[in-house]
């Protein structure tokens, strides 16, 4: 983890330590419900969803764009192809077949993406940073499976790190389409899922503003202050009338994340 | 019908400077072998198509043998950026490389389409994305994603053109003696590239008397195949389900190796061309 270690305050000294990163994997986590679907990017969002199968989750179907649905590792995979998600799934299905009979008709109940650039109406970017297209300053992976799921899936969750270049007003290119530019340009373009409900980061968590759908601060982690938020934001982040304090993780949840990623608790 | 040569003759005689290759195998059953031998016969111009370029393509990136890059994301699993993919793209070096950029799902489609003989596959995908703005009509690539309408409820969907590779390259676990092939567990769209492409080539773990049937596999029949070699550890360092796990120590490795110049080719001599 390469986030520094935040320790518990003094009244909860019984509490473990933990790193901002497990608080993010363990808050994305938490916004999964038993028995949903759920289309599952590579890096963080896979951290998160496995974690929330281990945890109070146990009947999360876990779908992974290499074709493998209802995927059960009890480790972390290396990858979206690790053997393990074939071994231990329902059911393992070519590329053509995930996209195009399980995401695309909207039968996912929700998709978890993570992102490189974010921006107020939770467009994402992992195409290009800087320069223009041809000649960008910084040539991201690009779009894998992340437009059609922003798209088709009935929601969509975004895990990402908070900083003020990665939460920027407008997206130098537009991979997945959040909101766009606002309400009513979802339903113009034709997308069929709701777009994005929640941006977790390692500060706390965004939501859209029900009227603007503008991304809103609606809950802090334990010890981060509203200004470090904003400072860590690249527009005039709004904050809600009283942000929630999201509970640390518990002992059984440090436990759970530090089992699936092979670090001994 | 499929014949069954070595790996080095399979190369020479389906891959020529300029074609088209699609290299499949999604995360699983990548052909590395097959991409090594190409750098080491010094394949120059090359159009190369994969959705998930991986580390095979970072070496021939940096090999020098891509004049154009057909992708859907381009990274090192896990592990972070394909250096000598940014290299290209950012700086042209060793070479200026084209792109034609899409999403998995498009990537997908466009192979149905090679592989059922169609012009064009129909999504419901890319609205909104700036992957449109990429085909302006002034970009300079051909257009290969355009709106289309429904015939039938008039709603916009998305057309992407068909690929139609000149050689499709995979690796699979295994082919018997009259060159059918037999593969398992993530399949990927390793199929829809062969039947979309004009020959193929296929690196197998093993060569066997008979195929045993095997619930869930996807089997080539011979005839759909041109060339079949016997490279045990061919997909090596991705894996082979049934046959060998990733070596997840290469993929984290190979992002030293790749980020500088001198390192990868240091890295080609001693373990490609020698």
């Amino acid at each position: 983890m390469s986030s520094g270690q935040v320790t518990a305050d003094a009244a909860a000294l019984s509490e473990p330590a933990y790193t901002a990163d497990e608080m993010m994997t363990v808050s994305a986590a938490r916004a999964l419900r038993d028995g949903m679907t759920c289309f599952v990017g590579i890096g963080l969002p896979s951290a998160a969803a496995n974690l929330a199968r281990a945890t109070h989750a146990p009947g999360l179907v876990l779908i992974y764009e290499s074709g493998t649905i209802g995927a059960k590792p009890a480790e972390l995979p290396l990858s979206i192809g690790d053997g393990i998600l074939a071994e231990t799934a329902d059911a393992v299905v070519g590329v053509p077949e995930i996209f195009n009979y399980w995401l695309q008709p909207g039968r996912i109940d929700v998709g978890f993406l993570g992102a490189a650039q974010i921006d107020k109406f939770g467009n994402i970017n992992t195409t290009v940073i800087g320069g223009d297209y041809d000649s960008p300053k910084v040539r991201l992976p690009g779009a894998g499976g992340a437009p059609e799921i922003a798209a088709s899936c009935r929601e969509v969750i975004v895990v990402l790190r908070q900083t003020a270049r990665s939460f920027v007003e407008r997206v130098d290119f537009v991979t997945s389409v959040g909101y766009g530019s606002g309400p009513g340009d979802r339903a113009r373009l034709g997308l069929t899922g709701a777009g994005p409900k929640k941006i977790i980061t390692d500060l706390g968590v965004l939501e859209p503003d029900p009227a603007t759908l503008e991304f809103t601060l609606t809950g802090l982690y334990p010890g981060v202050s509203v200004a470090a938020a904003r400072q860590r934001t690249g527009w005039d982040l709004a904050v809600a009338a009283q942000p929630e304090v999201i509970p640390p993780p518990s002992a059984a949840e440090l436990a759970a994340l530090r089992s699936l990623e092979g670090v001994a608790a | 019908m499929a014949q069954i040569v070595s790996l080095a003759e399979a190369v020479r005689l389906a891959i020529r400077d300029g074609d088209a290759v699609a290299m499949e195998g999604f995360t699983h059953l990548i052909p590395f072998a097959a991409g090594h031998e190409v750098i080491r016969q010094r394949r120059r111009g090359l159009t190369l198509i994969r959705m998930t370029p991986d580390l095979i393509y970072d070496q021939l990136i940096g090999a020098g043998c891509a004049r154009k890059l057909v992708f859907s994301w381009g990274g090192n699993p896990g592990v972070g950026s394909l250096h000598r993919f940014r290299d290209a793209v950012e700086r042209g070096w060793p070479a200026p490389l084209e792109l034609e950029e899409h999403s998995h799902a498009g990537m997908a489609n466009r192979y149905v389409a090679g592989a059922s003989g169609l012009p064009f596959a129909v999504l419901r995908g890319y609205n909104g994305t700036d992957l449109y703005r990429l085909q302006a009509p002034d970009g300079g690539n051909p257009p290969t994603i355009k709106p289309i309408t429904c015939p039938f409820t008039g709603e916009r969907l998305t057309a992407v053109s068909a690929i139609r590779p000149d050689v499709a390259v995979i690796h699979a676990q295994r082919a018997d003696r009259c060159g059918n092939v037999q593969f398992w567990g993530i399949t990927g769209v390793q199929k829809e590239a062969v039947l979309a492409s004009r020959r193929s080539v296929v690196t197998v773990e093993e060569i066997v008397d008979t195929l045993d049937p095997r619930p869930g596999a996807v089997v080539l029949p011979a005839w759909t195949v041109t060339y079949v070699a016997h490279v045990p550890g061919g997909a090596h360092p991705s894996y082979a389900l049934g046959y060998s796990a990733r070596d997840n120590d290469y993929y984290v490795a190979w992002d030293a190796i790749g980020r500088d110049r001198a390192a990868f080719g240091r890295w080609l001599e001693e373990n490609v061309y020698r």
